[in-house]
């Protein structure tokens, strides 16, 4: 089957699923965050990325940052599903000696990784260097980079913004995943957030404000096109947990891990065939 | 040096497309011939040094061969995390200059000065640690840290060294230059207090005492075969920093000796574990700290009377 002929909410179904099954087996957190960012990261590397999982190293490619490093669950799971490696390769998650930890890797040892995110405020700079990279060889790939909301915080990411803004570097497109929760608390308690589009603006980038678990409005923000010498922000406003009932919007999932019972609700929510739930013989592991 | 460096980078941009000089908005006029020789080579990423440090690495991978550029300390522990994670641990080909290492900046008082960098960024994988002593030597190791890919920090001092020795007879990177071969003593200096250690051999020789002069550009990778060499052919080595004592190139040498075996005395000439509260000129900072050229005389006098 085709990338382009899938249906994208029956693929976000299927990994929102097994993301949930993967922090139960592995005793891993973040579930909360990795679902708000999985809709952006389908239709990405679905319908956008120019990328061929068979030469992953292509110099031509597009280049991804998951800046949100803390979501690498879910892009282990999307890069497996588009063959960059196998879905049972990553049954291996989280267990001694695996690759597949919490967060991405350094990409020399996982193809499809182009940045070992994990601390915030990082993805951003290396993102703007790629697409600085690209002006300057005249390669013609473009560069996407998914932020959280909570990584906002960091400087390094107004200072790239500056960056990007006094360079007028249009082939560069920062998705923020706006699920209005960091760790602890509420994104604009902790440190004040709104108006973060208008934040966006202030900094000198064009930026467009969806519903980011909305395919059509995904794709209307991401396909606009480039605004003269304008880097590109879109403001996803997402739901932390997203897709599971009893996930959405409580940030016990952040660092919660779901029990048996837990997964197979979820999977029922999620129209997820029984002999597909697989937690028979596979003891759970506790995080810590 | 800080003009070597300019003119050399500006010499290997013509000749290497790859090459990308990032500045965090310092050297007013220095770069104006790589810029306008090629704009799109050079870069003023300002005063955003975390910034700075990223936007290297993501160059690098993408094939280029950036280089960064400011004061010492704001490109090193401002942004440790950025060299840590996006050069080290992605082995990204970027080098990481810093100008007015050491004491250069005695008179800017504590916040520019870098006493702390070698220990510091020692302890980071992956990353080479070069600190050459004048202009000759920051154009040789520049050249040569550019033909392998490792990530590569260079600590250079400001403008107007003296040259030690011409370009030719400076060893490659993980050597030990000798400029000198003497005996009973060997006085170890590194990157750009070498020139106390030159003023203190010629001391030395007018009272008789006659030790081997080596110069060090490699901070890591040591320079162990030689050193090996050197510990086993002296009595006593010297070593000299423009660095803290604690965990700078004196203590490396000293853990290097007793792995190796040796019981040899290792004394090292370093700054105190404080910050300095005086201000001044590059040599008097240095007397002050205790790694000038009389320091180096008497340390090495000490020694020799204490074996007699």
């Amino acid at each position: 089957m085709s990338a382009r002929s899938e249906n994208l909410r029956d693929i976000a179904r299927t990994l929102r699923f097994r993301t949930v099954r993967m922090s139960h087996l592995s005793g891993t957190p973040h579930l909360g965050s990795c679902l708000s960012c999985l809709d952006l990261l389908v239709y990405l590397y679905w319908r956008v990325l120019k990328i061929d999982p068979r030469n992953a190293k292509d110099e031509g490619r597009d280049r991804f940052i998951l800046s949100k490093g803390h979501a690498a669950p879910v892009l282990f799971q999307v890069l497996a599903e588009r063959g960059f490696f196998s879905v049972e390769d990553l049954e291996d998650y989280g267990k001694d000696g695996s690759i597949f930890g919490e967060h991405p890797p350094a990409p020399k040892y996982l193809p499809g990784i182009e940045a070992a995110t994990g601390s915030l405020g990082h993805g951003l700079p290396m993102g703007l260097g790629m697409a600085l990279a690209a002006r300057i060889q005249g390669a013609s790939y473009r560069t996407y980079v998914i932020l959280s909301d909570g990584e906002c915080n960091e400087g390094s990411v107004w200072e790239a913004a500056l960056m990007a803004a006094a360079q007028k570097i249009s082939s560069l497109t920062v998705f923020v995943d706006y699920n209005k929760w960091q760790a602890t608390g509420r994104s604009n308690e902790v440190l004040r957030l709104a108006p973060l589009a208008a934040k966006w603006a202030a900094f000198g980038w064009s930026v467009q404000e969806i519903d980011g678990h909305d395919f059509a409005a995904i794709e209307a923000a991401a396909s606009k096109s480039d605004e003269l010498g304008r880097p590109k922000v879109i403001i996803a406003n997402t739901v932390k947990g997203k897709g599971v009932s009893f996930m959405e919007d409580d940030n016990n999932w952040h660092y919660r891990i779901p029990l048996a019972e837990e997964v197979r609700k979820a999977a029922t929510e999620l129209q997820i065939p029984v002999d597909l739930i697989r937690l028979d013989g596979l003891a759970p592991r506790t995080h810590e | 040096m800080r003009n070597a460096f300019a003119d050399e980078v500006t010499q290997l941009a013509a000749q290497d497309q790859r090459i990308v000089l990032l500045s965090g908005d310092i050297g007013n006029r220095l770069f104006d011939r790589l810029r306008s020789q090629s704009p799109s080579q050079f870069f003023n990423c300002g005063v955003a040094e975390a910034n700075m440090m990223g936007v290297a690495a993501g160059m690098a991978l993408s094939g280029l061969r950036p280089i960064t550029y400011t004061i010492t300390p704001f490109t090193t522990t401002r942004c440790l995390e950025q060299i840590r994670v996006d050069v080290a641990y992605h082995e990204a080909p970027v080098i990481i200059v810093g100008t007015g290492s050491g004491l250069s900046y005695a008179s800017l008082g504590p916040t520019h000065h870098s006493l702390e960098d070698f220990a510091i960024l020692r302890a980071i994988p992956n990353l080479r640690i070069l600190a050459p002593w004048d202009a000759p030597s920051l154009r040789y190791v520049l050249r040569q840290a550019l033909i392998d890919p490792s990530p590569t920090y260079i600590r250079i001092g400001k403008k107007g060294e003296k040259d030690i020795a011409p370009i030719d007879r400076v060893e490659s990177i993980g050597r030990l230059t000798q400029l000198i071969a003497g005996e009973t003593v060997a006085i170890v200096a590194v990157g750009t207090v070498a020139n106390e250690a030159v003023r203190a051999a010629n001391a030395l020789n007018s009272l008789g005492i006659s030790p081997t002069l080596c110069l060090v550009h490699t901070v890591k990778p040591m320079p162990e075969a030689d050193l090996e060499k050197l510990i086993k052919s002296h009595r006593f080595i010297v070593t000299v920093e423009e660095h803290s004592l604690a965990a700078g190139f004196g203590e490396s040498c000293a853990s290097l000796a007793q792995r190796l075996g040796f019981d040899r005395r290792i004394l090292s000439l370093g700054t105190p574990d404080a910050f300095l509260s005086k201000v001044g000129s590059q040599s008097y900072a240095r007397k002050l700290s205790g790694i000038d050229s009389t320091a180096i005389v008497d340390a090495v006098q000490r020694l020799i009377s204490s074996s007699k």
